[in-house]
């Protein structure tokens, strides 16, 4: 058996002592900063990316991954706590989560949120495992063209899943990509739109983009208001479910296993999508939906295994064919990229042990956050209590420490400012980030698998259209923009991101 | 006369944009175009630059149809302290060293909520330092100079 032993490898590389250690640190820091309210596993990931650089290139995935774990559970944790969903996929885990909490259930609520991960962890986990390889199969097949259509998918479905104006999220793909043409043309080895600032000839610095426009953006959102955060801090008490809580999550979380691996695969960030497909199926089939709202164990249990199992099958898209499928991801192939790693079909291929050791790492990863994170829930509530002013001067110290260590380029930070200044400006014309950051990743592949498509079929753009796979991707591409054009989808879809804030 | 309504947001967002696109558009001419064949480096982004000029106008179009909600408050002292922490770190890191670079980094983003009294900032910042000079330089080992050149006379 291929899959076997292949995992077997994989569960080698991540059980070494030094790889399970950086899984470990990455877990805890990630839940660290997740549970920190108003910043949700982008941002996390955005500020401790800087602090794997050191490392090898599959412990610093591992840790990566394992930060992105924890900040998503951190996320659910302050949603039921406090009913302040860190990231908008745990913005349904809020709804019964923080029910429950009032209701003196909190640590129920909790446990179940983690059970459930863990157990849809588990499941897509090995989806992941069965499907990357026939996937790379595909994927291997793919030319210029095929690569080309296949980033426009991915940066139509990005639209599709941004909140607000889908004008504005088309125009934020488009600045995107263009910031990530800065620096020199790979072709002609002309300058691009550098100012002439010789600093920037290799591109912005993609840890101080991102750091700028999700961390600083978000710090200087926080400071806004100002207001003294009323917590309820509920006191949470008997972690353990009981019996019946245990009988009433099953189901739940079965579907949302299902719903969130299905879904998780698409691109575009599958996982918040999961989580409110998952909500609105329990609320369906529940024997009494009167009870949602009002605390209801399914309403949590099928959510929370949906983010989970959509966040861990988003790695397949990444994986096999190096296209992010969400901000998170986009984060990860700027880490890889840094790494000297290119994602895409090959490093199945050439780099096993690390692409093994990924996958069998998002199985410890998860264990570790059940194992760990049960017992110091006391100190995760802890935290909360600590004011928002003592925070963000750390964050600072760490980001500027951060962006810094990557190149020792001092352009980074004054780039970090600028971008700090542009993401918050963005935010507050009601601009979403997430497609901007998306499209400078794929800025520079897009460019070059159309420039080299355009070459090989001699400059005739038809070529997107007659070669079948890229008239598919093309066709999914414009079919998804049709759709969210069309007056009811629009309706509904404004109706969704409205229950979310 | 009626009164023109604008959502001020939105109004702003779209020209925004059509300046961003301008700007892109601006700084494509001075790079060659090339053909469709050959693409030269200016091709696609004038392409880009173009649909993002474009997107902008329309916002602007949909901003004098609708009244949105106004744009609220706006951070300005978050942003007088929180922006220069990282420009200075970058100005001082290589002159002044690590240490005293981060110290004053951390202090001045400190000042950027109303509600941190000085001698708190001064220890936050203090202890930020320590931490940070015990994990980044000593236990990773950045290759950091701890104190620069400007800190020995």
């Amino acid at each position: 058996m291929d899959l076997i032993s292949n995992l077997a490898l994989g569960f080698t590389t991540a059980a070494s002592p030094a790889n399970l250690l950086f899984c470990l640190i990455g877990v805890l820091l990630g839940t660290l900063i997740g549970v920190l309210p108003g910043i949700g596993a982008t941002a996390t990931i955005a500020m401790l990316l800087p602090i794997t650089f050191q490392l090898e290139p599959v412990s610093s995935l591992i840790m990566l991954a394992g930060i992105y774990y924890g900040a998503q559970y951190g996320g659910s944790t302050t949603a039921i706590l406090i009913n302040m969903p860190g990231e908008s996929s745990s913005a349904v885990t809020a709804i019964d989560g923080y029910q429950m909490a009032r209701k003196g259930r909190a640590g129920a609520a909790l446990s179940i949120a983690a059970l459930g991960s863990f157990f849809a962890g588990t499941v897509s986990t090995f989806l992941v495992a069965i499907f990357a390889i026939p996937l790379t199969g595909i994927a291997l097949k793919f030319g210029a063209a095929e690569y080309f259509s296949l980033m426009v998918v991915g940066l139509v479905s990005s639209i599709a899943l941004a909140h607000g104006s889908i004008v504005k999220a088309l125009a934020m793909v488009a600045l995107g990509l263009l910031l990530g043409l800065v620096g020199t043309d790979i072709y002609t080895g002309t300058p691009r739109f550098t100012l002439g600032i010789r600093e920037y000839s290799d591109g912005l610095n993609f840890v101080a983009v991102a750091v700028g426009v999700f961390g600083i953006a978000e710090i200087l959102r926080n400071l806004e208001g100002e207001k003294s955060r009323s917590v309820l801090m509920a006191k949470v008490s008997g972690l353990w479910p009981t019996r019946d809580d245990f009988r009433r999550m099953v189901g739940p979380v079965l579907r949302g296993t299902a719903i969130g691996s299905a879904l998780g695969i698409l691109p575009g960030g599958g996982a918040i999508l999961a989580a409110f497909a998952s909500y609105t199926v329990e609320k369906r089939v529940a024997a009494r939906p009167e009870e949602f709202g009002q605390g209801a164990i399914a309403g949590v249990a099928g959510p929370e295994s949906a983010n989970n199992a959509g966040a861990q099958t988003s790695f397949i898209p990444l994986l096999t064919l190096g296209i992010p499928a969400n901000p998170v991801m986009a984060l990860m192939v700027g880490a890889m990229i840094i790494q000297g790693i290119v994602p895409g079909p090959n490093v199945a291929a050439e780099q096993p042990t690390l692409f093994w050791g990924i996958i069998a790492s998002m199985w410890i990863g998860n264990l570790m956050l059940v194992v760990l994170n049960l017992p110091l829930i006391g100190l995760w509530v802890k935290l909360l209590t600590v004011p928002y002013y003592v925070l963000f001067p750390i964050i600072m110290a760490f980001c500027s420490i951060g962006v810094y260590s990557v190149n020792s380029n001092v352009y980074d930070l004054y780039a970090v400012a600028l971008f700090g200044l542009g993401g918050y400006l963005l935010v507050k014309l009601r601009c979403e980030p997430a497609p901007l950051l998306l499209g400078f990743v794929l800025g520079p592949l897009l460019e070059e698998n159309l420039r080299r498509a355009m070459i090989l079929s001699r400059g005739d753009p038809t070529t997107f259209f007659t070669r079948p796979i890229s008239a598919v991707l093309l066709a999914i591409a414009l079919a998804v923009l049709v759709v969210v054009f069309l007056p009811s989808v629009k309706a509904k879809r404004e109706e969704v991101f409205q229950e979310e804030e | 006369m009626r009164q023109l309504q604008f959502d001020t947001t939105n109004a702003i967002c779209g020209i925004t944009l059509i300046a961003l696109g301008g700007f892109f558009i601006y700084q494509c001419l001075g790079l060659e175009l090339g053909t469709a064949l050959r693409m030269g480096p200016g091709y696609f982004p004038l392409i880009l630059a173009v649909i993002l000029a474009i997107l902008g106008v329309v916002v602007l179009v949909q901003a004098t149809r609708v009244s949105g909600e106004p744009i609220g408050p706006i951070a300005l002292r978050g942003m007088l302290f929180i922006l220069p922490a990282p420009v200075f770190f970058g100005l001082t890191v290589r002159g002044l060293g690590f240490v005293p670079s981060l110290f004053f980094a951390a202090l001045i983003a400190a000042f950027a909520s109303s509600r941190m009294k000085p001698l708190m900032a001064v220890a936050l910042a203090a202890a930020i330092t320590v931490f940070s000079v015990a994990v980044f330089s000593y236990a990773l080992g950045l290759p950091f100079e701890r104190f620069g050149p400007w800190t020995r006379l």
